[in-house]
């Protein structure tokens, strides 16, 4: 993991190999090991051709959709005449993922590299990384290496000499989880409200500013480069010989009731169980995981049994019953309330709806108000029955997904753990007719 | 969540007569910067107003700059102001109530006055199982605001929960002003809060 413990044996870094190494941060350092060499090769190639590498590497989208990156390219069209812009997506704000502030404090160079090369593929002269208003850090890292970049001529009108314009900049979010949903997220450049857009137009068509857009996760485009430097083969090298539909190096941020909470990276195809007892060290002393959470607070939950029979990809998650998604995973043991902390991530969703879409802005509010009730001891079986038909109204028909997350631990927690919502309801203080002795 | 939040006594703030009503601002009577008249920040020729015209560069639109001016404006004025969000329209060619629009939004930028030191503390789902509740009583009980969101009485602090401060792994992260600090523990409070000027 690199930081703030040394990797794993266990453990392939890629991405975090500079982890905790001081000297990486700086431009100096990051080209002494190698750093920029791929953007250079790239403002010598042709966009179509740094496309197809991407595309024949496999590396999919890391924000959580898991969308391969090369056919996203590749519905830019540059030379269509009009102004394109790539935007990085670094509003990681999914509860229990933490990666891509690591990316960012520890190799800012990584990313930018990534999003000039991404930018330069897709004819964009324009990148903007979207980072969290909270991430101070991060940004001041990331403002300082792109000071650093522009002063030595690696950015501007003639990138690294090649007569090329590629422009990078940092802009700053204030408080918003929803600005991490891509078109919430072109909406907050634009000095608007972080309202999610009704697609289509999809942003290849008319994204920020009404010209087309591509929007990556900042693990993805720091993947770039050493795709770049090692050609589509290489990347390939890691996954499971059953499913090639997972490539590459995955970092995985651990945190909740666990021996070693922090980022790991693992290939494609991981056994989940190994990683969970082995690499991360197993639960705390004297207690059991309960439930785990695979891929931020917006997957299904896992049951423990789940969870050790998954394989960690994209379709390993999906056939233990939930999903890759950004790869933050939450494990919560048996001293923990498990519906209360169901409740807390509804409230979660509740604070961060928008309140565009009705169902939304409703539904996450009164699952948040039936969840704490039962948690307190006021809750009923009815109540049960109620959440499930909030959920179901709740799910698929919103503009963006904020809604559906919200249902899916209730709706999941309800399947695998209502043993846990009955006993509260059964612990319930008050009844509605007395009890007759 | 309730069920571990002590019931706290909220001590009474002097007000004076005249001021604003909403409790919200009643908690912030007591700060005279309140009162001081608004001194722009973007005025010609000073290093706010290059850094915006900088930052104008940047974008093909002007409204494009309007959360880059906001953070000037709350960092220079420690809250955005109504006087704030007018300057701030009148640099951009935008509405003073669009501006408002795009404040109310965002939950980082500060509405009213808070206190010098503003703490949040993460009690989403993952620092929560770690116990982020006890975090917050005691920054709560060590700073004497007693309730959240509220500010000190002597102006000094203010506390409030915040939704995932994207740092899961070093449970409890809280965030004083523009400082992160990683993995605090209840018995850490005090010392922490010794260490802020």
């Amino acid at each position: 993991m690199g930081y703030p413990h040394k990797p794993h044996a266990k453990e392939t870094t890629v991405l975090s190999q500079h982890f905790g190494d001081r000297e990486a941060i700086t431009l100096d350092g990051w080209k002494k090991r190698g750093g920029y060499k791929a953007l250079k090769t790239a403002l010598g190639m042709s966009p179509a051709d740094i496309v197809t590498v991407v595309k024949d590497s496999g590396l999919r989208g890391r924000g959580g959709a898991g969308f391969p990156t090369g056919v996203k390219w590749s519905f830019m069209k540059p030379g269509d005449g009009k102004p394109h812009y790539l935007c990085c997506n670094a509003d990681e704000s999914e509860p229990g993922t933490f990666k891509d502030r690591e990316i960012m404090r520890w190799t800012p160079h990584a990313l930018i590299e990534g999003c000039a090369i991404g930018s330069y593929a897709i004819g964009a002269e324009t990148c903007y990384i979207y980072i969290r208003g909270e991430f101070t850090e991060p940004i001041a890292r990331v403002e300082s290496a792109l000071k650093d970049c522009y002063a030595d001529g690696t950015l501007g009108k003639n990138a690294m000499g090649s007569g090329k314009t590629v422009n990078v900049y940092v802009h700053r979010g204030a408080g918003a989880y929803i600005c991490g949903e891509e078109t919430a997220l072109m909406n907050s450049i634009e000095g608007r409200r972080g309202n999610p857009r009704i697609k289509p137009p999809f942003p290849a068509v008319s994204g920020v500013f009404a010209k087309p857009t591509t929007i990556n996760n900042v693990e993805t485009l720091a993947a770039v480069p050493h795709i770049l430097n090692n050609g589509a083969a290489w990347y390939k090298q890691w996954m499971r010989a059953d499913n090639p539909k997972s490539t590459g190096t995955k970092l995985y941020s651990v945190c909740g009731n666990i021996q070693r909470p922090g980022n790991y990276e693992v290939p494609m195809g991981f056994p989940f169980k190994e990683f969970l007892y082995d690499l991360c060290g197993g639960p705390l002393p004297g207690r059991k995981f309960r439930a785990i959470i695979p891929g931020g607070i917006s997957v299904p939950i896992q049951t423990v049994e789940e969870a050790e029979a998954s394989l960690m990809d994209y379709e390993g998650f999906v056939a233990q019953g939930t999903m890759l998604g950004s790869g933050g995973v939450i494990v919560i043991d048996d001293a923990q309330n498990l519906v209360k902390q169901i409740a807390r991530a509804a409230r979660f969703f509740a604070h961060e709806s928008c309140a565009q879409c009705t169902q939304c802005r409703e539904g996450t509010a009164w699952t948040t108000k039936i969840l704490e009730r039962i948690v307190e001891g006021e809750g009923t079986t009815e109540d049960l029955d109620t959440l499930l038909e909030i959920a179901e109204n709740m799910t698929g028909k919103t503009i963006c997904v904020l809604s559906d997350s919200c249902a899916t631990p209730v709706v999941s927690g309800l399947k695998k753990f209502r043993g846990d919502f009955e006993a509260l309801i059964k612990k319930r203080k008050h009844h509605l007719v007395p009890a007759v002795a | 969540m309730k069920e571990s939040t002590p019931q706290y006594f909220r001590p009474e703030i002097k007000r004076e007569s005249g001021d604003l009503h909403s409790p919200a601002h009643a908690a912030h009577g007591d700060l005279a910067h309140h009162h001081e008249p608004y001194k722009p920040v973007f005025t010609a020729g000073s290093a706010r107003r290059k850094e915006l015209d900088e930052i104008l560069t940047r974008y093909p639109t002007k409204m494009a700059a309007l959360l880059p001016a906001l953070w000037i404006v709350q960092h220079e004025r420690g809250w955005v102001s109504e006087e704030g969000m007018v300057e701030v329209a009148e640099a951009l060619e935008i509405t003073p109530a669009y501006v408002k629009g795009v404040v109310t939004f965002y939950t980082m930028y500060h509405q009213h006055p808070v206190g010098r030191h503003f703490i949040q503390v993460c009690t989403t789902s993952p620092c929560n199982v770690c116990g982020a509740e006890d975090v917050v009583d005691a920054f709560l009980k060590h700073t004497g605001c007693y309730e959240l969101g509220q500010t000190s009485p002597d102006g000094k602090y203010t506390v409030i929960e915040v939704e995932c401060l994207g740092a899961c792994g070093f449970a409890t992260p809280i965030m004083i002003n523009e400082d992160f600090i990683e993995s605090v523990t209840p018995d850490k409070v005090p010392e922490i809060l010794a260490g802020l000027a």
